[in-house]
């Protein structure tokens, strides 16, 4: 082998090597959204949708009771209260069901947030399905300002029969300083 | 220009720096300009032998801050924020600034004169991707005197600990991270291109050696991985300056993927550190035993799949995060699975001892203790993926036990058995045989004093990177912190060695051991600053380690 | 270099000595001190056997790998005669050493199987308790029972300075445990105000994740009464080493003793709001809450870290007569992006009100501003 062919030997493999680079870059970005997709459907990490979902229409199982607990917590940094009003319902797998939330700005301007929703067990966050909710979007407050929000949501009938309580955590966070990029993508 | 060096000059490259830099006869710059301008593959390979060194005294200093403040319960030397520091830069530091250049100066060094090649594919690119590596340690290092101190969230820097409740310093902390994993990859590219292109004519792939089998192999890892390792920091980088959330659940971010994305680098990153470690062992035990490597293809195919192995096992670092139960499942199953081709390796080199002629020189004993103690590592490795169990063993020190038994007596140990064994072939003279097995049995006995008890304190309840303990840990810290000060002062002796062996020393033949094989004991020792300027003649038949 | 060696191994040796008569540490779990402990649940029990009998199996390989190679070393030894053999590959034995470590590892991965599913089981636990890691201390909140408080460490700063002698469970206690009922599945729900913490109890072979903005969820069941104790797993910035867990086993009986007794307090404590409380007082009450929630950060003398935790002795809002208005809602809603929890949700109104008079009057800080519990409270109800 001369030493012209070694040099174009040494070009094609690092072209070769570049696109397999360029490919594992592209591959790192791909991987926020795959992420993201992979959690709706598996439900990995207590994840449900961040949009409305249609109603199953499989029946209601009237055999079976899922206890749906409703947690409220506050980050740091709003002057907001969140009341579950209805902390604890039962519901049977495919009925509909609604439970109210309070959110209160108890502080002195206006200021925005979003409840930030999170599924426990993981393995039940996909069948918790929501048909109507806040955690859609971001709430704006006056201060003093005080409003009653629904959940409107349906427990899958293909819950695993093992799961019967549901917990559904919310937690607050302001929303001033989020830009919406890696975020919520809405 | 450095290549422009004439031909005549056969003083190595180490033997300059030990002079003092001075420059021997040569038409190019001279002192320490030539260092900077170099483009000699091993003149770059000193300079990342070199470099690594420094770091390892360095991070390894670090390691002995820890060690003091854990001699005993309660807060003595530092406070918590600087012990946080402290055990973040030495794991940074020793990952990314001692073991990898390590492997990439050895590799500069000896995959050119293993395979017959003049240089590097690269040359020019070679001398750039070292040079990044002083600029990104000086920049991690200078965080530590920035307001606020330097990374304090511990090598794996989880967010958000990394990014919203991140020192000040954490930008210059992801640049530093962005240079050095540059310099891997321009170094990951040119292993490639050299060993695809340059190799004599004559030889095929499977009649390479195992060094630069296991560097072609640990050089595509790098090309996978590093990209993943710049897209997270990068991700850091915007959650901390330009209000993204990628990791942020406040801004429907996710922490638990800055744990995915990282252990899908992460893991990989471990093998890294060691596949170039089972290529060396794998020289260095036939030699000793004078007799060949048993099973080269089989060596070969495992070091190939625990390569491939590496993309799949990545959540075993994340036991504990809440994933499902399947997922758990498959991870445990993958993970085990490693221990197959890692076990094929152990046995391969054991039974290439079997029915030899054995002797022990450094480099053997150093290439014992390094099966010796990478195998209890692993096999602490194979406990560690049966979750049940790991759930009480993630997090402490029964793990900090684990990785540094392969890291340490692993890695470590392979890169020290490599300088003695090719000492002779960079210097012309042999280390000194009696300081080397001081420098040998004061480690053997430091390393195990150092990081044995770690796994009684772990398995008692002791979680890792904590300043402070309950008393029930005493008894063993106190060891851990004596063999800890034991090992560190002991590589005092290994500078020296290599410092004596510079300047003189028993004088070396072109075939240094009576056992070795291979080209680079076909040039005289020390190595010419060119050599096999036209390919050196090949046979398979008689020269591959996979003949007949 | 060997007398060196010599007189470094003679002094390891005294100072090992020494701290075996001296140092008799009481255990903190049921570990023997260099092993798993054994645990006080049957998950916890068969988690130990489960790593007894690993152990066991890699030792066992770790003989039978190390015994052949050190024959080899010195049957095979060049000084004593051997000549190497030509030997350098066997299908038949490269395909046993193969198939045999996949047959055990099969054989380990049955019984982590069968364990791991009774791990993830939650269902039908008749107790919830969600457990929020905060920088740097533990809260609990007995969900349906409306009981929750802060769970803080309990050894003294002088201790850990070295100004004390060391307790008997020296970093693993707390001021306030969590208790349990024995016999009763209590279903854990995980979560973090601010980092990654990660809740340990080794007795109870519990260690799961808090990740802030997620829920996770682990049980366990004690049988015996007693205290358990662990510590936060997951590095979580400066204090990790200081945010003990202490779980409380006592007879169903006395768990509803304790309920009422919480309730009562807190109640009591919800009453002090509605009188006037002097300086003296807020002062006095406003030291003890400062010290176990501001200090760690700010700092015992109000000095801060800066540039992460500011300082509160002499600059900014606490010390500006424009600024107390500020200082109240960073108390009680805490600070988007920073450590500073939302302190309104969880303390009560006179802690909160004594800790603002006490961040406004220590240090020199002498603004003179005394805030009433009935203030706060006002403010937190927003009427």
């Amino acid at each position: 082998m001369d030493q012209q062919q070694r040099q174009a030997g040494v070009q094609r493999t690092v072209i070769r090597t570049l696109w397999v680079l360029l490919g594992m870059v592209g591959f790192t970005v791909a991987l926020v959204p795959l992420y993201d997709v992979f959690c709706e459907i598996t439900g990995l990490n207590g994840k449900t949708a961040d949009s409305a979902q249609v109603i199953s229409a499989q029946g209601v199982d009237d055999s079976r009771e899922v206890r749906v607990q409703l947690v409220t917590r506050s980050g740091n940094g709003l002057p907001w209260r969140l009341v579950a009003l209805d902390p604890v319902v039962t519901v049977h797998p495919g009925q509909i069901s609604q439970v109210r939330f309070e959110f209160t700005n108890v502080g002195e301007q206006q200021s925005s947030g979003r409840a930030v929703p999170s599924v426990s067990p993981s393995a039940g966050a996909r069948h918790f399905r929501k048909m109507e909710c806040f955690c859609f979007e971001q709430q704006w407050l006056q201060p003093g300002e005080s409003m009653q929000l629904p959940l409107v949501f349906q427990v899958d009938p293909d819950l695993p029969k093992d799961i019967r309580t549901l917990t559904l955590a919310y937690t607050l966070y302001p929303m001033d300083e989020v830009v919406a990029l890696g975020g919520f993508r809405d | 220009m450095a290549s422009e060096t004439s031909q005549a000059t056969l003083h190595s490259s180490v033997s300059d720096v030990a002079a003092g830099g001075a420059a021997h006869a040569s038409h190019g710059p001279t002192g320490l300009l030539r260092w900077l301008v170099t483009t000699n593959h091993k003149e770059i390979g000193s300079l990342y032998l070199i470099f690594s060194l420094v770091m390892l005294f360095i991070g390894g200093s670090m390691a002995l801050v820890i060690r003091a403040e854990l001699f005993q319960p309660g807060m003595q030397y530092v406070q918590p924020e600087f012990f946080n520091q402290m055990t973040t830069m030495h794991g940074l530091i020793m990952v990314f600034g001692a073991i990898m250049p390590a492997f990439v100066g050895l590799a500069n060094w000896m995959i050119p004169m293993q395979i017959g090649a003049p240089d590097m594919a690269l040359p020019r690119l070679n001398n750039f991707s070292f040079w990044l590596l002083p600029v990104a340690f000086g920049i991690l290092l200078s965080t530590l005197f920035m307001e606020g101190g330097g990374p304090n969230f511990g090598w794996t820097f989880y967010a958000p600990l990394s990014t919203t409740f991140a020192p000040p310093s954490t930008s210059f902390f992801i640049m530093s991270i962005h240079l050095a994993g540059i310099s891997s990859i321009l170094g990951a590219i040119n292993i490639i291109a050299t060993i695809l292109n340059l190799r004599t004519p004559g030889m095929r792939l499977m009649d390479m050696s195992l060094f630069v089998w296991t560097w072609l192999i640990t050089a595509f890892l790098l090309i996978a991985v590093m990209p993943v390792l710049a897209g997270v920091v990068t991700m850091m980088l915007m959650d901390i300056n330009f209000g993204t959330s990628f990791f942020d659940a406040a801004g429907g971010g996710d922490p638990v993927l800055f744990q995915h994305l990282f252990w899908f680098f992460g893991h990989p990153e471990v093998y890294i550190m060691i596949l170039p470690a089972f290529g060396i062992v794998s020289l260095i035990v036939p030699t000793f035993a004078r007799k060949r490597l048993f099973g080269y293809a089989s060596m070969v195919y495992a070091t190939a799949s625990i390569a491939l192995l590496s993309f799949v096992v990545w959540a075993h670092h994340m036991f504990t995060v809440g994933l499902p139960l399947t997922a758990e499942l498959f991870f445990m199953y993958s993970t085990m699975l490693i221990a197959v081709p890692t076990g094929v390796k152990v046995f391969n080199w054991i039974a290439t001892l079997f029915r030899g002629s054995i002797t022990f020189e450094v480099p053997m004993l150093f290439a014992l203790g390094f099966i010796v103690m990478f195998t209890i590592g692993g096999l602490s490795g194979v406990m560690l993926a049966i979750v049940p169990a790991d759930f009480q063993y993630h997090d402490t020190y029964f793990v900090v036990a684990h990785f540094h038994y392969v890291l340490v007596p692993g890695a470590l140990f392979a890169i020290m058995a490599a300088v003695y064994f090719w000492l002779p072939k960079w210097t012309g003279h042999y280390a000194s045989e009696t300081l080397g097995k001081w420098h040998f049995w004061l480690s053997v006995i430091g390393v195990n004093l150092t990081f044995f008890p770690m796994h009684f304190s772990g398995l008692a309840g002791m979680p890792r990177r904590i300043p402070d303990y309950a008393l029930q840990f005493a008894d063993f810290n106190m060891i851990s912190s004596i063999g800890g000060f034991l090992f560190g002062f002991s590589q005092l002796i290994f500078v020296w060695v290599v410092i004596k062996a510079v300047r003189g020393g028993r004088k070396a033949p072109a075939k240094a051991w009576e056992g070795a094989e291979g080209l680079e004991w076909t040039v005289p020792s020390p190595a010419p600053l060119h050599t096999f300027d036209t390919p050196p003649a090949y046979d398979p038949q008689t020269d591959s380690p996979s003949r007949h | 270099m060997g007398r060196i060696l010599y007189a470094y191994l003679y002094a390891a040796s005294i100072c090992l000595i020494v701290l075996s008569t001296t140092a008799q540490a009481s255990s903190i779990n049921t570990s023997s001190g260099f092993n798993m402990p054994p645990g006080v649940t049957e998950i916890s029990r068969e988690v130990y056997s489960l790593h007894m009998t690993i152990l066991w199996i890699c030792v066992a390989i770790a003989v039978v790998v190390f015994g052949v190679m050190f024959y080899s070393l010195i049957v095979y030894r060049k000084s004593k005669g051997a000549k190497p053999a030509h030997f350098h590959e066997n299908t038949t034995v490269e395909i046993i050493w193969t198939a045999v470590p996949l047959v055990i590892l099969v054989l380990m991965a049955v019984p982590a199987t069968a364990t791991l599913k009774k791990m993830y089981d939650t269902s039908d636990a008749e107790l919830d308790v969600l457990v929020t890691g905060y920088q740097w201390r533990w809260r609990y909140e007995y969900l349906e029972e409306d009981v929750s408080f802060f769970s803080n460490l309990a050894t003294p700063r002088e201790q850990i300075y070295e100004a004390e002698e060391k307790g008997d469970f020296y970093l693993v206690e707390v001021d306030e445990p969590m208790v349990v009922p024995t016999g009763v599945k209590v279903r854990l729900l995980l979560t973090a105000n601010d980092v990654i913490h990660s809740w340990w109890v080794p007795d109870l072979a519990v260690k799961k994740d808090a990740i802030p903005g997620f829920i996770n969820e682990t049980w366990f069941k004690v049988d015996e009464p007693g205290i358990y104790r662990g510590q936060c797993a997951e590095l979580c910035g400066r204090d990790h080493a200081f945010m003990p867990i202490e779980v409380k086993a006592v007879s169903p009986d006395e768990y509803q003793l304790w309920l009422a007794s919480r309730r009562e307090a807190a109640e009591a404590e919800v009453a002090g709001a509605d009188r006037e409380w002097s300086l003296d007082e807020l002062m006095e009450r406003g030291a003890g809450t400062y010290n176990t929630y501001c200090a760690a950060c700010h700092q015992p003398q109000g000095q801060g870290l800066p540039p992460m935790f500011p300082a509160l002795a002499g600059v900014g809002m606490s010390v500006d007569p424009d600024g107390l208005r500020a200082h109240k809602e960073i108390v009680l809603y805490g600070k988007t992006g920073t450590a500073m929890p939302a302190f309104g949700s969880t303390l009560s109104a006179a802690e909160l009100a004594a800790v603002i008079t006490y961040e406004r009057n220590a240090w020199g800080n002498d603004t003179g501003d005394l805030i009433q519990p009935s203030a706060i409270r006002a403010m937190l109800e927003s009427q």
